[in-house]
């Protein structure tokens, strides 16, 4: 009986949802009187050991490079074996794209119930209850897993990853890959930009932004704050901007730390998306926008006006000339 | 071209979440149920089109669900599908739903089956993975371009920060998302053409759930919108740094 983390990586390094999902599967096991070890498939230029600060003590690693590439029949198969020669009984990955294509395939294979989106560490004083999402983001489900392996995929941001000290054994693992069926021809990494999964602040903007030339007012704001950058669904199909970055029911689904709306009302399908949201701010000309009602801060004004003054003022204040 | 399309009965979006019989159970009360959007606007459309190309396909599809899903599934087939499965069993775990549809796919073996992104109700992302593992196929989530090529398809799949096109030899189990297709209405002749395309009842196979429902909450109240002038911006700023912590 231990938990087994599985440690996403990507261009050599180890994502920042691994971090969270160390921090959770550590206090998991703590909670279950049991060991927390990390899995990691593949090779990274970071240095395992150092993984040991987010609190678990063994790092098991396939280092067989064609593991870098996913393919999810592959990458699940290599999983259930590796929780089921560890003796893992609980499995937790990230509820990321990555872990959205392994964790169900795991758990499949593994007749192991599943939670994925889970929201908060499992209730373990009687049976195992797990917290997850539900109605994009509007209530919570507490699921009860009965199988004796548990999946949980953490959505990311929803906990803080915890730094201490520890350093951990890395120890190698072997075992038999298959051949991956799907061949990776090319991968896209839109360069220069925060991915908004990951997001710590969003900056977003809806139609009211009028049209794609008048995106620098949003995007000088989202440079002084490190942020990624959103918009509503219109403006996505209107091809204003990518359309990676529509947020909402339909889109992306996001939980940063500060989501900043731009010229967007607020309609029921956009707040699906961003209503994990720590703090939300809006900035809107008419009072009425029903954004109002979901946010933290707001200010009824022309963004026009306002958003080169709080990028000034941001400025001002990190010492930025 | 066999094309299997699976289809799940969601709220509709503007739905009000609220529950009952305290606090265990879906208050489905004046809600309106659709299709899935990611199953009708990007699944099904996307069979459609290989359809359209190759005339030869069939489009089955189906749903683990209850007779309240016939409405749904008739749109579907409206929209564009050839024949219907309703698996008669009502369920929340997503290993029992592809368990259940596993079992068809196997019986009547198919060269493409779709899912969309998620379900918009419990958002787990988890049917098409599990079916591909229950089947032994490939599996690419996530999807925003689709292409055949003969047997091959070239898939370009959302990775973090980013996307990844990858080829894979038919069969495959694909879900679906925004950039695939675009969304379509149906028109008069697909209505009326639905009423007697076939939509079978199946009965579900014996297969355990893994998880329950126990209770679900509503997340608290916010405390309300702080409002500041639009003459006074240093003020949010200080507002976010100070009290909201925010950066
Ligand atoms: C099934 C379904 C799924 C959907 N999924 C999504 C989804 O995933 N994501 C999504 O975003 N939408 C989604 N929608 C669409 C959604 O209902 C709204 O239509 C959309 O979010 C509106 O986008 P918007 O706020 O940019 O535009 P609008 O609603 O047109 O709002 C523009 C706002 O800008 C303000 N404004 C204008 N000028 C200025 C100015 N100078 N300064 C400040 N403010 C200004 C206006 O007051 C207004 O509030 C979905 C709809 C349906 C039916
Ligand atoms: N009850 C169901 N019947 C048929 N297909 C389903 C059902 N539930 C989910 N699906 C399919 O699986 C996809 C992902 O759903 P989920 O894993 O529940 O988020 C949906 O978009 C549907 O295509």
């Amino acid at each position: 009986m231990s938990v087994l983390i599985y440690i996403e990586h990507a261009e050599g390094h180890i994502k920042k949802s691994a971090n969270e999902v160390l921090t959770y599967g550590t206090k998991l096991a703590a909670q279950m009187g049991t060991s927390a070890a990390g899995l990691l498939l593949g090779t990274v230029k970071d240095n395992l050991a150092d993984l040991g600060r987010f609190g678990v003590t063994t790092i098991h690693q396939v280092s067989n490079e064609t593991l870098n590439q996913l393919d999810s029949q592959v990458t699940a198969k290599a999983i259930a074996d590796a929780a089921t020669q560890t003796g893992a009984t609980v499995i937790i990955f990230s509820q990321t794209p990555t872990g959205k294509s392994i964790a169900s395939r795991v758990a499949a294979r593994l007749k192991a119930g599943l939670v994925a989106g889970a929201a908060a560490l499992p209730d373990t004083s009687n049976g195992f209850v797990v917290r997850k999402t539900v109605f994009s983001g509007k209530a919570f489900a507490n699921i009860s897993i009965t199988s004796a392996i548990k999946v949980i995929a953490l959505n990311p941001n929803s906990l803080s990853a915890v730094e201490t000290t520890g350093i951990a054994t890395v120890s190698p693992l072997t075992l038999t890959i298959d051949a991956a069926k799907i061949t990776t021809t090319a991968v896209n990494i839109i360069s220069g930009e925060v991915p908004l999964t990951e997001a710590d602040i969003v900056v977003s903007g809806g139609r009211g932004l009028k049209g794609p030339e008048n995106w620098g007012v949003l995007l000088d704001l989202a440079k002084v704050l490190g942020a990624g950058t959103a918009c509503s669904r219109p403006v996505g199909d209107a091809h204003w901007r990518p359309h990676h970055e529509h947020v909402g029911q339909t889109g992306v689904q996001i939980a940063p730390n500060l989501y900043i709306a731009l010229g967007i009302s607020g309609a029921i399908q956009h707040l699906a998306g961003v209503n994990r949201s720590k703090v939300m701010v809006v900035i809107n000309k008419d009072p009425e926008a029903p954004f109002f009602k979901a946010a933290d801060y707001g200010i009824v004004g022309d963004l026009f006006e306002i958003v080169p003054q709080m990028t000034a003022e941001i400025k001002k204040l990190k010492g930025i000339v | 071209m066999k094309i299997l399309v699976c289809i799940s009965k969601t709220p509709d979006t503007t739905s009000k979440i609220a529950f009952k019989n305290n606090q265990t159970q879906f208050d489905e009360a004046g809600v309106q149920w659709i299709i899935n959007p990611y199953d009708e606007w990007f699944s099904l459309v996307r069979a459609i089109e290989i359809k359209e190309k190759d005339a030869a396909s069939i489009i089955h599809l189906v749903t683990v669900g209850g007779a309240d899903c016939d409405p749904i599934i008739r749109k579907a087939l409206a929209l564009g599908g050839d024949e219907a499965f309703r698996i008669n069993a009502e369920s929340n775990d997503s290993f029992y739903i592809a368990a259940q549809i596993a079992e068809l796919a196997k019986k009547n073996g198919y060269d493409i089956i779709f899912t969309g992104k998620e379900a918009i109700d419990y958002n787990s992302s988890a049917i098409g993975g599990m079916i591909a593992e229950l089947t032994d196929l490939p599996y690419i989530s996530l999807a925003t371009l689709f292409t055949l090529d003969g047997s091959t398809a070239t898939i370009t799949r959302e990775i973090e920060g980013g996307e990844e096109v990858a080829s894979v030899s038919l069969p495959v189990v694909v879900s679906c998302q925004k950039g695939i297709a675009e969304q379509r209405i149906p028109n008069m002749r697909g209505i009326m053409a639905a009423r007697t395309k076939p939509l079978q009842v199946i009965e579900p196979s014996p297969i355990d759930a893994l998880t329950s429902i126990v209770s679900f909450e509503l997340p608290p109240a916010k405390a309300g919108c702080k409002m500041v002038a639009a003459d006074n911006v240093p003020e949010l700023i200080r507002l976010l740094h100070e009290e909201a912590k925010a950066f």
